[in-house]
């Protein structure tokens, strides 16, 4: 059951680097991390990839195959024809550390900036009480295994260096959406989802959600329904109008 | 200090736009290494919609053939002034001969269609290649997204939601005249009473399908458990917005058809058929 | 020499469950605090965890207390867990769930609005937190954002290599005054997996929480980080670890296809009513319920099924008997030819719940097995067998600091020892991990805040620690580090895996002793940045010696308890039960072991076992 199959690999770092051709054997059931670590055990002991759980949990071996955004885990030998050429490249939205690693350092300081969880206070025995009903919609969006696919398929900062200074991507579209249908939170971030972190950016071209190893609708259950809360705020003249008049109380 | 150790990680230097790797992220000089045809799908909506306009848009301007007694065509209904063929809605005023009765009230369609969360995704990838696939390059030098005039605009689209369901009513309303026959008579039902009535279905499942529809319904709220009416409401709209872009592209087709058909009758190329 | 220098009062190495409660912990009591972990922040192993939190919340039963909690965990573990931790581990455990609420957290919920518990293997009633089957990630992602909302420094992607210890100043009332000059923690030394860069911390407290041992076995269901650092670092730093020898399998992993053997399927799979099954079809597990077990174990499967609907009246079916027991079960049955042609077991569920409730329930699983197995277990059954899940053993601590021997070190969650005893209950991991991580940092945060007297790291120890690292450079023409994991993982998986002997091990333990010599001798190629062979080269001296630690212990226990299967000692002995095993540092750098009394649980403890088997 076992093939040679021709890989290329993107193997360089800051400074520069190529598509290095392999040949190497594939078995039965593998995926194509599996192929990358006997690369590694058998012909390019350096060959930096970012790994962890092999079980896509934990969301650290995201690469591009065959150009598009996947992870190295979850991606069976399978899909390709015996004969296909494999080329695996590192995510192209972060700078290159070395090889298939990227510094992602970008989406840890964004998730810095996100206006913290706060809660309301505990009922009397001690307990918060919420619906199953209630926590669904973030439930889903806390599935996020932050694997940063979405960050690095996303248009507007993968063709766009210059809009990482205003649009911190739909990760932390989908995260300020978590809590604002957080059953507990009790802090207004529609303004700074706007203002702060670039809402308007997103031209709901769904390439994160095609994109999400867990399945998460991003832009139908995350991104869209905090642009219309956003709206509820911003852009509806109705309310707007109320709350200039003051019969609707702000925020 | 937050979270991060320092990386050293340097200036951030603006990107080239061009699809060309920004200064330190690997160097890759292809557009994508896609290997599949994923230009095909941005072609086809292309084509599909700029048929719809060239169609729509000679229809709007014809200013005849839109009534075949009892069907009008949806593309002119509600059909509001005076100059209109047969008897239809109430007539408000009457406008030049030469502007085609379906202009006045094309803005309302167009407008649900051009702000529409999933028409905004089709036309911003096959149209303006922002992206024109994932994980494809797009052309543009500089992306501003939502964020500034004329786009910031397509937060409007909850008002054009509110319009396309009066329409929506309409469009009903016709259809449910279509069952008398030329006389004015109740009691009839021919292929275009089932076309119209088919049209104005699939239009009102477009716009209950819609994002700000969802939205309005219940998704607005934080305790569904409070609201067990209206969570019950958002869980069958949400169902149906999964559907949003089948039922985008089948109304979309949907009412050309019923056009056509009030087309063809009212030139005489075909004779309605007959139920009773 | 290139060095990155840094102080802080309390540094944890691990950003797992216990290392960020301990970090949360330790900031919050006013200890500048820092984070240091191999990974990516969020990444840590804590994410695999599925199942979920136990914690008598009494939210389901209301019959449920610490109390029960407690004894559950401790016949889990076979008597042999520290009586105190096992207290405090079961009292406290309710409250740092209710905590992560706060934190962000979102539990699945019961219909009156509290946090949702379900069956798991060993617990008298349904008392795991959970979310799905994905509850350690929403426990990572809590204490993640709470760490980043805190503004806690995080050193990602960075290993630490050797803890740096010095003769002591003054340290407060850590009786420094009658053993002044006794060996303390000062400070720890690494290296930046990105570039190669080496940094110190100076620190008077830190903090192991670096997890476990797994990847010294062939079929793990743990990851690469799993190499026993913690254990062998506090090891060299002159700390004792206790109860090496007890190494948890999980009866269920995958074991098709070959690239994902070893995978974890969590036991709720079981909870929610999966049944095991050989190739014959039958529902073996019936025919392996021990004594110690039998009178809390349906009989019959029609009692089995029962229990599901109504637990008060049906005893637990036996498939959610303790974790070494399946696991001893589904071995037997392969061994004797009634396994599936890949060598595991059946785990089905299709057949006994609907594909909505499956996939609702089990939504991680579904998609484990759809994409990596093309198996769908709504329709068809699953194929698993046993697999290298968790090490009981670990850093002998203090029960209620965490507080290693040596002055200074801490250590929680798996990385410590005593809590499980010979066997960990499914769920009272991510407790532990949250008790003591908590207990933990306070402790070293208390500690540090404490010790006067500064700090001192001598160039020559830096120095020092940076050739070690760098050794394998300068080798050329020595094995591949690949090469000698591979040999060891062998090694492990054939002679001191779920059943062993003294033969086998002694062959082991000979093994382990030439693989020492070819690590001595390895090389790697390239240079220092972002270097996997080269990181691989300096995990596998930990590697090895956590496994000769295993081994030893392994061989001299003479006895079978919870984690610990000899062939050729089946029974359990009353003279081990009262002993542990503990191993140290010899001063010639081998591996000393040592028995020593178990600590005598206390006469009201005692009187639960009583009071809850009679109820």
């Amino acid at each position: 059951m076992s093939y040679d199959a021709t890989f290329r690999v993107w193997r360089g770092d800051a400074d520069g680097g190529g598509l290095q051709t392999f040949t190497v054997a594939v078995n039965e059931g593998e995926v194509v991390l599996d192929v990358i670590h006997r690369l590694q055990s058998t012909q390019a002991g350096d060959l930096a990839v970012r790994w962890n759980c092999k079980a896509g949990k934990c969301g650290s071996c995201s690469a591009e195959i065959n150009g598009r955004p996947r992870l190295l885990c979850m991606t069976r030998m399978s899909t390709f024809g015996e004969a296909e050429t494999v080329t695996v490249t590192p995510l192209r939205t972060f700078p290159v550390i070395r090889d298939l690693v990227t510094d992602v350092s970008f989406n840890y300081e964004q998730a810095a900036r996100i206006p913290a969880f706060t809660p309301k206070p505990r009922e009397a025995d001690g307990n918060h009480r919420m619906q199953q009903v209630d926590v669904e919609r973030s439930q889903e969006f806390r599935k996020c295994i932050e694997c940063w696919l979405c960050q690095d398929t996303c248009h507007v900062l993968r063709d766009h260096e210059e809009n990482k200074a205003a649009f911190s991507g739909p990760r932390f579209l989908i995260r300020l959406a978590e809590l604002d249908m957080h059953p507990l939170d009790t802090v207004d971030r529609r303004d700074a989802a706007q203002d702060d972190f670039g809402l308007g950016y997103c031209n709901i071209t769904k390439c994160c959600s095609e994109v999400c190893p867990e399945g998460i609708h991003l832009t139908d259950n995350g991104i869209i329904p905090l642009k219309e809360r956003v709206v509820d705020r911003r852009f509806d003249p109705l309310t707007w109008l109320g709350s200039k008049i003051g019969r609707r109380p702000k925020g | 200090m937050t979270a991060t150790a320092p990386r050293g990680t340097g200036g951030v230097i603006p990107g080239r736009g061009d699809g060309g790797p920004a200064p330190r992220r690997a160097a890759i000089p292809e557009r994508t290494l896609r290997t599949d045809r994923w230009w095909v799908q941005p072609l086809v909506t292309v084509v599909v919609l700029v048929l719809f306009i060239a169609y729509s848009t000679f229809r709007a301007f014809q200013n005849a053939h839109y009534y075949a007694t009892p069907y009008i065509s949806p593309f002119y209904s509600p059909c509001i002034t005076t100059r209109c063929e047969g008897d239809s809605f109430p007539e408000f005023f009457t406008g030049p001969s030469w502007i085609s009765p379906a202009i006045y009230i094309l803005v309302l369609p167009l407008g649900i269609r051009l702000t529409c969360y999933y028409y905004r995704k089709a036309y911003y990838r096959s149209f303006w290649l922002s992206p024109p696939a994932c994980a494809v390059a797009e052309p543009h030098r500089r992306y501003t997204g939502e964020t500034r005039l004329p786009l910031v605009g397509q937060n409007i689209h909850r008002y054009f939601l509110y319009a396309a369901l009066v329409f929506n009513v309409i469009l009903f309303y016709e259809a449910f005249r279509s069952f008398r026959d030329e006389t004015g008579e109740w009691g009839h039902m021919g292929l275009g009473t089932l076309i119209l009535l088919a049209n104005a279905v699939l239009l009102f499942m477009y716009s209950i399908s819609c994002h700000s529809c969802r939205h309005i319904v219940g998704g607005r709220l934080n305790h569904f458990s409070a609201h067990p009416l209206r969570y019950k409401a958002w869980t069958w709209v949400s169902k149906q917005n999964a559907r949003h872009m089948q039922y985008a592209w089948i109304s979309l087709f949907g009412v050309a058809f019923a056009d056509f058909y009030v087309f063809l009758l009212a030139t005489g190329t075909i004779t309605d058929l007959r139920f009773f | 020499m290139e060095l990155e220098r840094h102080e802080y009062d309390v540094v944890v190495i691990g950003a797992g469950g216990a290392g960020l409660r301990a970090a949360i912990e330790a900031h919050e009591n006013g200890a500048r605090t820092a984070v240091v972990c191999k990974s990516l922040l969020g990444k840590a192993h804590t994410v695999m965890a599925e199942g979920g939190i136990a914690a008598a919340m009494a939210n389901a039963y209301p019959e449920d207390n610490w109390r029960v909690h407690f004894r559950d965990t401790m016949r889990g573990g076979k008597m042999l867990n520290h009586w105190r931790m096992a207290q405090l581990h079961a009292q406290e455990a309710p409250d740092r769930v209710r905590e992560l609420e706060d934190w962000g957290a979102l539990f699945d919920r019961t219909p009156d609005g509290l946090i949702s518990q379900r069956d798991f293997g060993g617990h008298r009633y349904a008392r795991l937190a959970h979310v799905g089957d994905r509850t350690g990630l929403e426990l990572i992602r809590t204490l993640q954002q709470r760490t980043v909302a805190l503004g806690i420094d995080v050193y990602m992607e960075c290993t630490v290599t050797r803890l740096l210890t010095g003769r002591g100043g003054g340290a407060g009332d850590d009786g420094a005054a009658e053993d002044g000059g006794r060996e303390e923690v000062t400070g720890a030394f690494g290296y930046w997996r990105e570039s190669g860069r080496f940094v110190a911390w100076q620190a008077p407290s830190v903090v192991l929480a670096t997890g476990g041992i797994g990847k010294s076995y062939k079929v793990t269901s743990n990851s690469w980080e799993y190499t026993g650092d913690g254990h062998s670092l506090a090891l060299q730093a002159g700390a004792t670890l206790v109860n090496m020898e007890f190494v948890q399998f999980h009866p269920t992993g995958m074991v098709w296809p070959p690239s994902v053997r070893g995978i974890l399927v969590t036991e709720s799979v079981r909870g929610d009513g999966g049944i095991l099954k050989n190739s014959a079809g039958n529902r073996f597990m019936f025919d392996y319920i021990p004594d110690f077990f039998r009178k809390e174990t349906a009989e019959t499967e029609e009692e089995a099924d029962r229990w599901y609907d109504d637990k008060k009246n049906n005893r637990r079916p036996p498939e959610l008997l303790p974790r070494d027991e399946v696991a001893r079960a589904i071995n037997s049955e392969v061994k004797a030819g009634r396994g599936t042609p890949h060598g595991g077991v059946y785990l089905d569920i299709a057949s006994r719940r609907t594909p909505e409730y499956i996939r609702k329930r089990l939504p991680s699983m579904y998609h484990q097995f759809k994409e990596l197995a093309e198996v769908d277990i709504t329709a068809e059954a699953m194929e698993v067998g046993p697999t290298c899940h968790y090490v009981m053993g670990g850093v002998e601590v203090d029960p209620d600091t965490e507080a290693a021997c040596v002055p200074g070190l801490f250590a929680a969650g798996e990385v410590a020892g005593g809590m499980h005893g010979s066997n960990r209950l499914g769920g009272n991991s991510l407790s532990d991990l949250l008790v003591f991580g908590r207990r933990a940092g306070l402790a070293a945060a208390e500690h540090a805040l404490r010790r006067t007297g500064r700090i001192a790291l001598p160039d020559e120890d830096l120095a020092d620690a940076a050739r070690a690292a760098l050794a394998p450079f300068d080798r050329e023409g020595g094995e591949n580090p690949y090469t000698v994991q591979h040999d060891l993982q062998q090694t492990m998986h054939d002679l001191v895996g779920i059943i062993r002997t003294a033969p086998e091990m002694e062959r082991a333990l000979e093994r382990i002793a030439e693989l020492k010599e070819r690590v001595a001798n390895l090389s790697v190629e390239g240079h220092r940045q972002y270097n996997p062979g080269w990181h691989l080269a300096l995990d596998l001296p930990h590697m090895l010696v956590v496994s000769e630690c295993i081994a030893r212990a392994a061989l001299q226990r003479e006895e079978s308890r919870g984690g610990h299967t000899r062939d050729d000692f089946p029974a359990t002995d009353d003279e081990w039960a009262r002993t542990n095993l503990i191993c140290s540092r010899a001063p010639d750098g081998s591996v000393a072991l040592t028995r020593q009394p178990l600590p005598q649980m206390p006469a009201e403890l005692a009187e639960v076992f009583e009071e809850v088997s009679a109820s």
